[in-house]
């Protein structure tokens, strides 16, 4: 998922006096143009776009040590690390991303991006249409998967880096990680799809409408032009949030952190929350409202819904992935009804018929779809052994160059 | 390589898919990855097991076998392998099974429950074998359906599968040659190589 993970699930780091020596430390966002056209799935066509990007550690020589970081529905490109001393909190995964870390950037060179159609610097509904000379808003085109992958290549390319190490995912990266396996076979070694599914179910579909029509039918929407009226719908998006996070937790997780909690201790017979739960959804949707756009989120979550790399091979997923030609781990958490378990054995077991190299785990965990995001020991112990296989691939050449963007 | 994976491997041809239920550490498909060029996948539900596969770059997939392997399609496999675990499964005739449809040959191995010292112990002791080769009491054991090599043998009759090899060895599991004059009274385990 997440940036806005819920604080009390993932431990609150006040920013110390001094960064851990296990972070990846102040880290810079970076912004890179392309001008080459990109033709999309929708059959438009982006003439120019921007993409920005963080990384971490450096690019060896042949740059074989490079690691590709998809986000997952509201993610950004500020993964690991701290923009300055006075950020609360680091990057979304920086849990999992630093030094002596399951993806080590003392060995790996590590890029992360905002997603075309992001609102987080990338090209997206509110970047100026250079056509109308105002904001995209609606009329910015529908991305996919496909698209995403095909945008990353570009990235790639101006790295100079011919095949990634590995491409790494949770949910929604997860499945940007499986199509690069299935688009471009020849440029990945390792992909890792943690917490993801090959397709959406209807269920999962129900749950994004629900999220569109808080969005759309907010009086504050203005069809999607609410940039020129200068308000934003901030009660539809809180609502979608306050939707899409249930579907985060767990039930067990929500008993154990919430249960039937009171804030003031008694029934106050009104409307006004007071069990701790709507308490804490209302804080967690107000808190997105403001920080996330409404247009970008429909088209999250309309990237999700259309994900199917099957559909390409007349809906066999044996045959799309009989394309891959890198290794895969795939990981689910026990508790995640979003895309559970039994989605990815979907994944593996579709991997061992294609016969390709394939390891899954399950994790006991309790925090639901949001697991993939939380250290559990058990988590980051395979996580580490599979990212050092991932480093056996590294060429060990001795010289090293200065990766410019790491400055 | 423990000694009944050295016996186990000489039966596995070159360059072809091995499926190990059960597999452990990964062992025996390190060596075949490694030695024979095969595509394996081990299937465990042991945690520190599944880190040690993924850690020897042996692929794993964590599955509980007594859930049952359903999901993986006829005869996709020419080896299914299965090392001391019969004993220890719910249904150990719907296993066999199981690996028969999805393997084109299976190897399974187990301990004899009639070997004399097990013999010994419950006709004099009148209490269930305990040794250090199988070290657990009554009540907790992982291994809730013992048999014997005959009981076996019987089950692959009733069953019309075919025992294409077997061999019979000590605890150390190693090949004796005395075991062969009465393998069900001598003999602590045994490997079968089965076909249908």
């Amino acid at each position: 998922m997440d940036p806005f993970a819920p604080d009390n699930l993932i431990e609150s780091l006040h920013m110390p006096s001094a960064i851990p020596a296990d972070s990846v430390g102040l880290v810079t966002p970076q912004t890179i143009h392309f001008d080459t056209p990109l033709a999309l799935a929708c059959g438009r066509v982006l003439e120019s776009y921007d993409l920005v990007i963080e990384t971490y550690g450096t690019l060896n020589a042949d740059a074989s040590n490079a690691v590709l970081i998809c986000h997952a529905l509201s993610g950004h490109q500020h993964a690991a690390g701290y923009h300055s001393m006075e950020d609360r909190k680091p990057g979304w995964w920086d849990s999992a991303i630093g030094p002596g870390k399951p993806i080590d950037t003392n060995r790996f060179f590590v890029l992360c991006l905002n997603n075309l159609g992001g609102c987080h610097g990338s090209t997206g509904p509110t970047s100026l249409n250079p056509e109308t000379g105002k904001p995209y808003g609606p009329d910015f085109p529908i991305v996919t998967v496909k698209d995403w992958v095909n945008s990353q290549v570009r990235l790639a390319d101006h790295f100079g880096i011919q095949q990634w190490a590995a491409i790494v995912g949770g949910s929604l990266g997860g499945m940007q990680a499986l199509q690069w396996s299935i688009d471009y076979p020849e440029r990945l070694r390792d992909c890792l799809v943690i917490a993801s599914a090959p397709k959406l179910s209807a269920q999962n579909i129900a749950f994004n409408e629900v999220a569109r029509q808080a969005i759309s039918k907010d009086p504050q929407f203005h069809q999607g032009h609410y940039y020129e009226q200068q308000v934003v719908p901030k009660t539809g998006l809180a609502l979608a949030r306050m939707v899409g996070h249930i579907t985060y937790l767990s039930d067990d997780g929500m008993r154990e952190k919430f249960g039937r909690e009171m804030r003031a201790g008694k029934l106050s017979f009104d409307f006004n929350p007071q069990f701790e739960v709507e308490s804490y959804l209302q804080y967690q949707g107000e808190r997105f409202s403001t920080a996330f756009d409404a247009n970008t989120y429909l088209l999250m979550t309309k990237a999700l819904d259309y994900f199917d790399p099957a559909s390409d091979y007349d809906h066999d997923l044996v045959a799309a992935l009989s394309h891959a030609r890198c290794r895969f781990l795939v990981v689910a958490f026990t508790t995640d009804w979003r895309f559970s378990p039994e989605r990815s054995r979907e994944l593996v077991d579709a991997l061992v018929a294609a016969g390709k190299q394939v390891s899954y785990a399950e994790i006991d965990s309790a925090h639901g779809h949001d697991a993939f995001l939380i250290p559990s020991p058990r988590y980051m112990e395979l996580f580490a052994a599979y990212m050092d296989r991932v480093a056996l691939g590294i060429s060990t050449a001795p010289q090293q160059k200065e990766n410019a963007d790491a400055r | 390589m423990r000694a009944d994976l050295e016996i186990i491997q000489q039966w596995i041809q070159p360059d072809t898919r091995v499926l190990d239920l059960a597999c452990g550490d990964g062992e025996l498909l390190a060596h075949l990855t490694a030695e024979k060029g095969v595509q394996g996948y081990g299937l465990e539900i042991d945690h520190d097991n599944i880190t040690a596969c993924i850690e020897k770059g042996v692929n794993v997939v964590e599955q509980d076998i007594d859930n049952g392997l359903a999901s993986i399609r006829n005869s996709s496999f020419d080896t299914v392998v299965m090392t001391q675990a019969l004993q220890t499964m719910h249904r150990p005739d719907q296993i066999v099974d199981e690996m028969l449809r999805i393997g084109k040959e299976c190897i399974v191995t187990f301990p004899n429950f009639a070997h004399w010292r097990a013999r010994f112990y419950l006709a004099f002791k009148g209490r269930m074998p305990v040794s250090k080769f199988l070290p657990y009491t009554w009540y907790n054991t992982p291994n809730i359906h013992f048999c014997t090599f005959d009981d076996f043998e019987k089950l692959c009759v009733e069953r019309n599968i075919q025992i294409l090899d077997r061999t019979v060895v000590d605890h150390t599991l190693r090949d004796r040659w005395w075991i062969k004059i009465w393998p069900n009274m001598l003999g602590e385990i045994a490997i079968y190589r089965i076909t249908r």
